[in-house]
């Protein structure tokens, strides 16, 4: 295995919820409770879970766009947690962010010059000459041109745009990319584009990426390894094939079966979960997925499963599996 | 072969030049005509507030006591006033009084009130919450009464009346840009500027002042009619310019005895008023259509 990258442990992002004249805290919504992982570099790691689950705040609170509530994060040797701001506008250098929609993560007033250079005269990086040499150069690398230098945004297609978006990322030589839905707002055709030209950069640039998505199949097609969160916890994690081939979870296990399989005689044992995804005002006690479980049993809604390791590099916080560790 | 090749990359950057997002506000502004119209009354008054001594036939303090109270005619367009001058060399140099208490007066408030909107809305919290109650009171009085009440401590006199009207239009252009702050800031090009790794000044004046800029232009445009309209008023009341200066609102207060005996001394520098008021709501329309993009389809 190679070098641990990001360290994540115990992160927490409660948000607090305010009523009231004298705007009391009346509860907190716990967006992202207690997730631990690492990310190994040049690898992928996929985050996937239902919308609201907490994927997209995690990654904002990677970067510390959100600022976590409790836990650290560890970044090449660094506690990004306990930076300074200005020391963490620094590290943003390396840590750098695709975003879900091409249209609003592009300002309409700048042309796509100014948007590419901008990252490099923030980080105050080489001279006029060699910025807009490199501009031109990171354009070319995601499949545009010279010419389009000069234009606006809103001259631009989706699937264009989000080749911006990679590009303005990639301008300053980060390390790791936290792609947060990068596909989701385009169409199928060019989903596989923009999902082919992140993975030949990977390997051309030696980049490490989360990436965090609500499309299994997207997820599967990209990533090394894949977590799978519930309720702002991290209920699942492991290498891809591993998470595909025998899903332990089994919320994983309702997710994977709810993908359409294009095969019209296929008959598959469905695995349906009732119910919506309760509140993360109120999230349920213990593990948080008990009030939906098939397999639900007494400890369940009272002791919260940790994370543990089932099989070599297959994690998993469920109670089934409580009897397998012991 | 490479000839074609030629003239399709021109073609290419022919195409890029014209897409600023200014410039498709213009062509959509030069579609309306009634917009060009204001527009055109604009510039003319600009035109005579520049060139104005040059233009017109007198000085604005040639008094003949014996043309008193002239009817126009061909020697006085405009007729005379009650200390003989021409009423229309006055108007032509009044031009400049008006345009020029208008401009300054604006881009005084829209200075500060674009700073202290910018502030309060990006900051928000106790920020926000002490420059919108500041701007909360500021409204809470009429605003004529107020501009009466700031002129009355700094002394009447042209340059205040300037002043007091710059005050008066702060609030208006704070609330605005902080309501517009408050909903660009949650864009998502702001969170990728942050993420970029800037700084919030970079991120202010680069990225949400530029965005939140179109609004500010139309309000501008239309405030300037207030402006004048507010400076004729304080004028009118021996608050704003001082005689002899031919400010349009002072002309209309010293012409009022004669209404009826000689109608035509109030008469033009109410259609000077009127007609620049006109002129810049007008323009003010017409570039709200054009620049505002919730009103495009």
């Amino acid at each position: 295995m190679s070098k641990v990258l990001l360290k994540v442990e115990g992160l927490k992002k409660y948000f607090p919820i305010r009523k009231g004249f004298l705007n009391t805290q009346v509860g907190d919504v716990k967006a992202v409770d207690n997730v631990s992982f690492e990310v190994f570099e040049g690898e992928t790691l996929g985050i996937v879970g239902e919308s609201g689950c907490g994927k997209s705040t995690t990654g904002r609170l990677l970067m510390r766009l959100l600022e976590p509530t409790a836990g650290n994060i560890e970044f090449g040797g660094k506690m990004l947690s306990s930076l300074s701001n200005s020391e963490m506008r620094k590290a943003r250098r390396d840590i750098q962010m695709i975003f879900q929609d091409p249209y609003a993560s592009l300002n309409p007033r700048h042309s796509i010059g100014k948007i590419l250079e901008e990252p490099l005269i923030v980080h105050g990086m080489g001279n006029s000459k060699e910025r807009k040499q490199k501009v031109i150069e990171l354009l070319k690398i995601v499949g545009l041109n010279e010419y389009h230098v000069k234009r606006y945004p809103h001259q631009f297609s989706g699937g264009q745009r989000q080749r911006i978006g990679i590009a303005r990322a990639l301008m300053t030589n980060p390390r790791l990319i936290i792609a947060d839905e990068p596909v989701s707002a385009l169409d199928v055709s060019i989903q596989a584009q923009v999902l082919n030209l992140m993975q030949s950069l990977q390997k051309e640039l030696k980049l490490t990426y989360i990436f965090i998505s609500h499309d299994l199949g997207v997820v599967r097609h990209i990533s090394n390894r894949v977590g799978v969160m519930y309720l702002g916890k991290l209920v699942e994690l492991t290498a891809s094939e591993n998470l595909y081939a025998e899903p332990l979870h089994p919320y994983t296990q309702a997710l994977l079966s709810s993908v359409p399989v294009p095969d019209p005689t296929f008959e598959r044992e469905q695995l349906i979960i009732s119910g919506d995804i309760p509140s993360a005002s109120n999230p349920p006690s213990g593990c948080a997925f008990h009030t939906r479980c098939p397999f639900k049993k007494a400890q369940c809604s009272s002791v919260v499963p940790n994370m543990q390791e089932v099989k070599p590099g297959h994690y998993v916080a469920c109670h089934l599996y409580d009897a397998i560790q012991h | 072969m490479t000839g074609a090749i030629d003239i399709k990359k021109e073609a290419m950057a022919s195409q890029e030049r014209a897409a600023g997002p200014w410039r498709e506000g213009w062509r959509s502004f030069r579609k309306s005509k009634i917009s060009l119209v204001g527009a055109g009354i604009v510039i003319f008054f600009i035109v005579l507030a520049v060139f104005g001594p040059y233009i017109a036939p007198q000085g604005i303090n040639e008094q003949d006591l014996s043309k008193r109270l002239l009817a126009p005619s061909s020697a006085h367009w405009f007729g005379t006033d009650d200390f003989g001058r021409d009423i229309f060399s006055r108007i032509i140099h009044g031009a400049r009084i008006s345009l020029r208490i208008g401009f300054f007066a604006v881009i005084l408030s829209v200075i500060v009130g674009s700073l202290l909107g910018i502030l309060a809305g990006y900051y928000g919290k106790w920020v926000d919450t002490i420059i919108s109650r500041i701007f909360d009171i500021m409204l809470a009085f009429p605003s004529i009464l107020l501009a009466i009440a700031v002129v009355a401590v700094l002394g009447p006199s042209l340059q205040n009346a300037l002043i007091a009207i710059a005050i008066i239009n702060v609030p208006n252009f704070g609330r605005l840009i902080r309501s517009k702050v408050l909903s660009v800031k949650e864009e998502e090009y702001i969170v990728a500027a942050k993420a970029i790794g800037m700084r919030d000044s970079r991120i202010l004046f680069s990225h949400i002042l530029p965005n939140s800029m179109t609004p500010i232009i139309v309000q501008g445009t239309l405030a300037i009619a207030t402006a004048i309209i507010e400076a004729a008023a304080l004028g009118f009341l021996g608050l704003g310019a001082q005689a002899p200066a031919p400010e349009w609102g002072k002309m209309l207060a010293d012409a009022r005895i004669y209404l009826l005996k000689a109608p035509w001394t109030m008469i033009f520098p109410g259609l000077a008023i009127m007609l620049t008021v006109l002129g810049f709501n007008l323009m003010g329309d017409g570039l709200r259509d054009a620049l505002d993009p919730k009103m495009k389809s």
